[in-house]
């Protein structure tokens, strides 16, 4: 499978055509998908004619973009006009946005093909796509595993060679922990790096959207084509989008890289040992390794089920069989709203908004909520005194390798702690990135995680890269 | 705070979520969400009231943009989409406890 700069290179050149591209990502989707479970939708006829337009205005000599003629997976809880969204829920099936995302408008202008959206767990809540309605997606490279989530689909289409890059949404991990269960690079960016308009909302503080690739490099060009400003959301951050695939092998030499043992402490030995190697490796390219210890990190996991479910109970409030989706007829408004809202969320989606509905109610708010949003303070505070004693900070993405199906899901609690390493980062409205850096258990790859200060994704790029060399790719 | 989350308790947020529970949800719910707030006890004992909440990572500041008209998303695009429309309006059930 070629990487997403090198089909763009072959498309600009002549040497393949955007049309040609797709008919080998719907040949290598058509072939899998029905075994994983990737695809919920496949938009052939809209996905033609973008590419059909690329090699039209490459014909005319047209400029086109960096990502000429490369087909991408969109995580299904980003809308797409006239694409069925259904944020893998019972209460969107059917839905067709009349919008397009700010990200996808991006991805079409700089030259990529949209193929289809695909699986993850329910509004982008678990660690697994287990709570799909629509089935959970299966790991490619076991199939008997999950593939990790929320985006475990769009993980999947990049592990199974159907797309070379793919985007996601992360709000507590859904990007980072499938990569490294897939063995992919992923990141989560800055807070209000890339826009979210158009990415129906989970937990509006802490989503952030951001890309899945191979390479380091394929994941800086993504990120560089779909960030930057964008009046449509407020959250934005009002300032020029960053150079990133340029700084990809400024190495790290002359850095100081912080080894955090909250972000390792308790996880598998061969993930233990996978950080303690990659320090060795940036060790070699310059680096320094200083060990630091950030006691309030293990809090994160506390506040991030209160304040993510807070969030949710509100953002999900609107699914109330008015405006789009499922409705189920009732005497009254009211009954018709409970109603179609029973029908249409699953288990986890329903634990989820009682746990953020009953964090926010009278007599409760101060002691929950209140006293996770102190905490998520705390948190930020803690992270800014790590980074001066460290530019960058290293641990582990998950606890362990890729489990196997129903592994995790007889009770919550056991589920929400693969995301103990990858939440603090979110609260914080950091970035960090997945890189895959040697293998674990049964050969299945593991993911180490970089960590910056807001806006160092072109150093975590760096950094990445500098693993990816040393682990031999 | 100790979480002594009861099934009352967990009805009574049902209602507000408008969602209808059987039972054995009831009974489930009660025990899981109540081991998720247990778990959130290791926040509960620490004294924060030195500090001030954090409900958003780079403090959000409303957003002003000049009070130009500008094209929105069209409303028969929109509606095209919602499960009942009616002379350009989203429909729904009675509102009213009594028919008018």
């Amino acid at each position: 499978m070629k990487t997403a700069v090198e089909i763009a290179q072959d498309v600009q050149s002549g040497a393949s055509t955007a049309t040609a591209e797709l008919e080998k990502a719907y040949a290598a989707i058509n072939a899998r998908n029905e075994e994983l479970n990737v695809f919920l939708h496949l938009d052939v006829a809209g996905a033609t004619a973008i590419a059909a337009d690329v090699d039209a205005r490459i014909a005319r000599g047209e400029k086109v973009g960096p990502l000429a003629g490369v087909p991408i997976a969109i995580k299904d809880n980003l809308c797409q006009t006239g694409v069925p969204t259904t944020c893998s829920s019972k209460i969107l099936d059917g839905w067709k946005p009349p919008y397009n995302a700010t990200v996808i408008d991006r991805l079409v202008a700089a030259g990529a093909v949209p193929v289809g959206k695909t699986n993850l767990d329910e509004f982008a809540m678990g660690s697994s796509t287990e709570n799909s309605a629509f089935g959970p997606t299966r790991n490619p490279l076991d199939p008997s595993r999950v593939p990790g989530g929320s985006s475990g689909g769009s993980a999947a289409a990049v592990a199974a060679d159907m797309t070379s890059i793919s985007l996601g949404s992360d709000t507590g991990g859904s990007i980072r922990q499938p990569a490294a269960l897939c063995g992919l690079v992923g990141m989560k960016p800055t807070y209000g790096l890339v826009s979210r308009y158009g990415l129906i909302a989970f937990a509006s503080s802490l989503d952030q959207i951001g890309p899945f690739s191979k390479t380091v490099l394929d994941s800086a060009v993504l990120l560089e084509t779909i960030a930057g400003y964008d009046p449509m959301d407020s959250t934005s951050l009002n300032e020029p989008a960053p150079s990133l695939s340029a700084h990809v092998n400024d190495g790290v030499a002359g850095k100081r890289i912080g080894l955090v043992k909250e972000l390792y402490e308790g996880a598998d030995d061969s993930v233990v040992a996978a950080v303690m190697s990659a320090c060795e490796a940036l060790k070699e390219a310059g680096a320094t390794i200083v060990e630091l210890s950030i006691p309030e990190l293990q809090l994160g996991l506390s506040a991030y089920y209160l304040i993510a479910p807070a969030e949710a109970s509100s953002n999900l409030a609107r699914f109330d069989g008015v405006r789009f989706g499922l409705r189920v007829d009732a005497e009254d408004v009211t009954a018709m709203m409970e109603a179609t809202r029973t029908a249409g969320f699953g288990a986890e989606v329903k634990r989820r908004i009682m746990l953020g509905t009953y964090a926010l109610s009278a007599g409760y708010f101060d002691a929950y909520y209140g006293q996770a949003l102190k905490v998520r303070t705390l948190l930020i505070n803690a992270f800014k005194k790590a980074y001066e004693q460290a530019d960058l900070i290293i641990g582990a993405t998950t606890p362990g390798v890729a489990f196997k199906f129903g592994e995790k899901t007889d009770n919550p609690m056991t589920m929400y702690l693969n995301d103990v390493f990858t939440i603090p980062t979110n609260l914080a409205g950091d970035p960090a990135v997945s890189v895959p850096f040697g293998k674990g258990e049964e050969n299945l790859p593991i993911g180490v995680q970089l960590l910056g200060p807001g806006r160092s994704e072109a150093q975590l790029f760096a950094a990445a890269r500098v693993l990816e060399i040393a682990d031999g790719r | 705070m100790a979480s002594s989350l009861t099934r009352d308790d967990v009805a009574k947020v049902a209602r507000l979520a408008r969602l209808t529970l059987s039972e054995q949800e009831l009974e489930l719910f009660t025990e899981q969400l109540g081991g998720i707030l247990d778990h959130a006890n290791d926040m509960s004992s620490l004294d924060l009231s030195d500090l001030a909440p954090t409900a958003h990572p780079f403090g959000l500041v409303n957003v002003f943009r000049d009070d130009v008209v500008k094209p929105s998303l069209d409303r028969d695009a929109v509606l095209e989409e919602a499960p009942d429309a009616r002379e350009g309006r989203f429909a729904v059930p009675r509102i009213l406890g009594e028919a008018p």
